[in-house]
C-alpha cells in the first residue's frame, strides 16, 4: 500500500480554487518532491495531507487513513515541518526537543536529533537567540524526533547557508535510507534533483508534469546540443543521441578542444513547464 | 532509550503524560517572561497595598481592605486569564507555535486543555499569595461562602479565556497586545477595584466578579443575582465566540 494516495483533491478558499483536482501516489520509502511557483497550491496540498486543513473535495489516504479524520496515533506516525513556523520561545533547543519528544511513543534521543541537524553547539541556547536558519533546523529536529514513518517538509531549507543545506541533504538521504517516506516541497531545483526519487510540478492548483528528475517533462527525450569551434567557425547541432555525430567528427579529425554537450537542465524544463501553464 | 533489535513494539505515549508535560511547559514559559509575571502579580499587589492601606481613593464603608482585597483578587484573575493569555496566544499564533503543536500528537483540544489547566494553576497560586498578603495586612476573610466564590471565579476565568482567544484569533499580535492592555487599564479604572463605581458597572465582568467576591469573602453573604447573571452571560458569549472564531495560524 502506498504511503500517500490522493485522487481528485480540491481546495477552495472563499471562491478561489487553490487546488483543482490533484492525483498523487507516493510509495513507501520514496522521496517525493512537489515543485511549483508561489501560490501554486503546494503548501495547501501538503497541509491537507498533514491533517491540518480540511479538503473541499476528492479522496486522500495517508498511511492508510483519511487525514481529515485521523487521530492521535496516526499523528504520532507522521512528522511535520511547517513552512511558516518561527518560534521565538524562551526555551533552549534541548528543552524544546525533549519536550516535543515526549509526545511520541518511541522518540529519538534529543541529543542525537540535535546533532543530526547540526545544532549541538547551540543546544543550550534559547531558541529566541538563534538565527532564522538555525530556528529552521530546530523545526526540522522537531519534525523527526518522533521517528516518523512519513515526513512532510514544506520548504525546509529556506534561510540555510550552502553548507547547512548540504548537511540537511545528507540527513534526508540518511532518513530515506532508513525507510522514511518523505514528501518535500521546495523552490530549489537542485534540491529536488539531489533528493527526490520522483517529483511533480504544480502550477495554479494542477499537476502539469510528473516523473523522475531525469525524465520530467520529457527531459531525457529532449536530446542534446553539441557545440564546437573548428577553424574559427562556431558549429551547433541538436541531436537525439550524440554518439554518431561524435564518431563522425573524430573520424574527420576535427579539433574538439572546445566541444560541449548540453541537455536541458531541470531548471530549463521546469521554467518551460510553468511558463506553458501561465 | 536506545533502540536495539529487541525493542518492544512502541506503545503510544499516554495522553495524560503528554498533557502534564505541556502544562509544565506552559508554566515554565510564563515564569520566564518577566513582564508577564510583573503584570500578573505586581500590579495587583501595588493596588492591594496602595488602595488597601492608604486613603488615596474613596471606597464605600470603613473597612478598606474588605473592599479592596476581593477586587484585587478579581483583577488578578483578569490579568492572567485575559491579558496574559491574549498576548501569549497572539504571538504563538503568529509564530506558528499553535499550528505546530496542534498538528503534533498533542492535538488541538489537548493544547487548549493544557493552556486552560496552566492558567487555572497559575490563578490558584496567585490568589493564594495575594489573599495571604491581604490577610497579613489585616483583611479578615469569611470562609462560609467559599464555594460560590469559586463558582464565580471559574465563570470569570472562562469568560476571560474566551475573550483572550477571540482577540488573539482576529487581531495581529501587536494589536492584540495593545488591545488587551488597554482593556485591562479601562477595566481597572471602571471596574470598581480601587474606588466606588456606579451600580451599572456590574455589566463589566471585572466589576461583577469583584462585587461577588466582596459579598462572599469579605461579608459572608451570597453572590448577588446580577453578578451571577453578568458573569454567566459573559462566559457563554465569549466562549461561544472563541469556539467559532478560533484560528490556529
Amino acid at each position: 500500500m502506498n504511503a500517500i494516495e490522493v485522487r481528485g483533491l480540491r481546495k477552495t478558499y472563499r471562491g478561489h480554487d487553490a487546488v483543482r483536482g490533484i492525483d498523487l501516489s507516493v510509495a513507501r520509502g520514496e522521496v517525493f518532491a512537489l515543485l511549483g511557483p508561489n501560490g501554486a497550491g503546494k503548501t495547501t496540498t501538503v497541509e491537507i495531507l498533514e491533517g491540518h486543513r480540511p479538503r473541499s473535495g476528492g479522496e486522500a489516504q495517508v498511511l492508510g487513513e483519511d487525514p481529515g479524520t485521523a487521530g492521535r496515533v496516526w499523528r504520532s506516525r507522521i512528522g511535520v515541518v511547517l513552512q511558516d513556523a518561527d518560534d521565538a520561545a524562551d526555551l533552549t533547543v534541548t528543552e524544546m526537543v525533549r519536550h516535543v519528544a515526549g509526545f511520541y511513543p518511541d522518540p529519538r534521543p534529543a541529543a542525537e536529533v540535535i546533532d543530526l541537524v547540526g545544532l549541538t553547539e547551540k543546544s543550550t541556547s534559547k531558541i529566541r537567540a538563534l538565527s532564522g536558519g538555525q530556528r529552521r533546523r530546530v523545526d526540522v529536529a522537531l519534525g523527526i524526533v518522533g521517528r516518523p514513518e512519513l515526513l512532510f517538509l514544506d520548504e525546509p531549507t529556506t534561510g540555510f547557508d550552502p553548507a547547512a543545506r548540504r548537511q540537511f541533504w545528507d540527513l534526508i538521504r540518511a532518513l530515506a535510507t532508513d525507510g522514511t517516506t518523505i514528501l518535500l516541497t521546495t523552490h530549489y531545483l537542485e534540491e529536488a534533483e539531489a533528493l527526490a526519487d520522483r517529483l511533480a510540478v504544480l502550477s495554479e492548483g494542477v499537476i502539469v508534469a510528473e516523473g523522475t528528475p531525469a525524465t520530467l517533462g520529457g527531459r531525457s527525450a529532449a536530446g542534446a546540443k553539441v557545440s564546437w569551434r573548428d577553424g574559427g567557425v562556431q558549429h551547433t547541432e541538436q541531436v537525439a543521441d550524440p554518439t554518431e555525430l561524435l564518431r563522425k567528427l573524430i573520424a574527420a579529425d576535427t579539433d574538439l578542444t572546445t566541444l560541449t554537450i548540453t541537455r536541458p537542465t531541470l531548471e530549463d524544463t521546469y521554467l518551460a513547464l510553468i511558463g506553458d501553464h501561465r | 532509550m536506545s533502540t536495539g533489535t529487541f525493542t518492544p513494539a512502541p506503545a503510544r505515549a499516554p495522553m495524560r503524560a503528554i498533557l502534564r508535560s505541556q502544562i509544565r511547559m506552559e508554566l515554565v514559559l510564563t515564569a520566564r517572561r518577566g513582564e508577564a509575571v510583573v503584570l500578573a502579580m505586581g500590579v495587583p499587589l501595588l493596588v492591594l497595598l496602595g488602595a488597601g492601606l492608604t486613603d488615596v481613593t474613596t471606597v464605600p464603608g470603613d473597612d478598606r481592605l474588605a473592599f479592596v482585597v476581593p477586587g484585587v483578587l478579581a483583577l488578578t484573575v483578569m490579568s492572567t486569564a485575559f491579558t496574559g493569555q491574549a498576548i501569549t496566544t497572539g504571538y504563538e499564533r503568529s509564530y506558528g507555535v499553535l499550528k505546530r503543536l496542534g498538528a503534533s500528537p498533542l492535538t488541538r483540544p489537548g493544547l487548549l486543555l493544557a493552556k486552560t489547566a496552566a492558567v487555572l494553576a497559575l490563578i490558584v497560586v496567585q490568589l493564594l499569595v495575594l489573599a495571604g498578603v491581604g490577610a497579613a495586612v489585616g483583611w479578615r476573610p469569611d470562609a462560609g461562602q467559599l464555594l460560590p466564590a469559586l463558582g464565580v471565579t471559574v465563570l470569570a476565568t472562562a469568560a476571560y479565556s474566551g475573550l483572550a482567544l477571540l482577540l488573539a484569533s482576529v487581531l495581529k499580535p501587536e494589536t492584540t497586545t495593545g488591545a488587551a492592555t488597554l482593556i485591562y487599564v479601562l477595566m481597572l479604572a471602571a471596574g470598581g477595584i480601587m474606588f466606588t463605581t456606579p451600580d451599572v458597572a456590574v455589566v463589566l465582568p471585572l466589576a461583577a466578579h469583584a462585587e461577588a467576591l466582596r459579598a462572599t469573602l469579605s461579608h459572608g453573604t451570597g453572590v448577588p443575582a446580577a453578578d451571577w447573571l453578568s458573569l454567566a452571560a459573559w462566559a457563554v458569549v465569549c466562549v461561544t465566540a472563541a469556539v467559532k472564531k478560533m484560528r490556529w495560524e
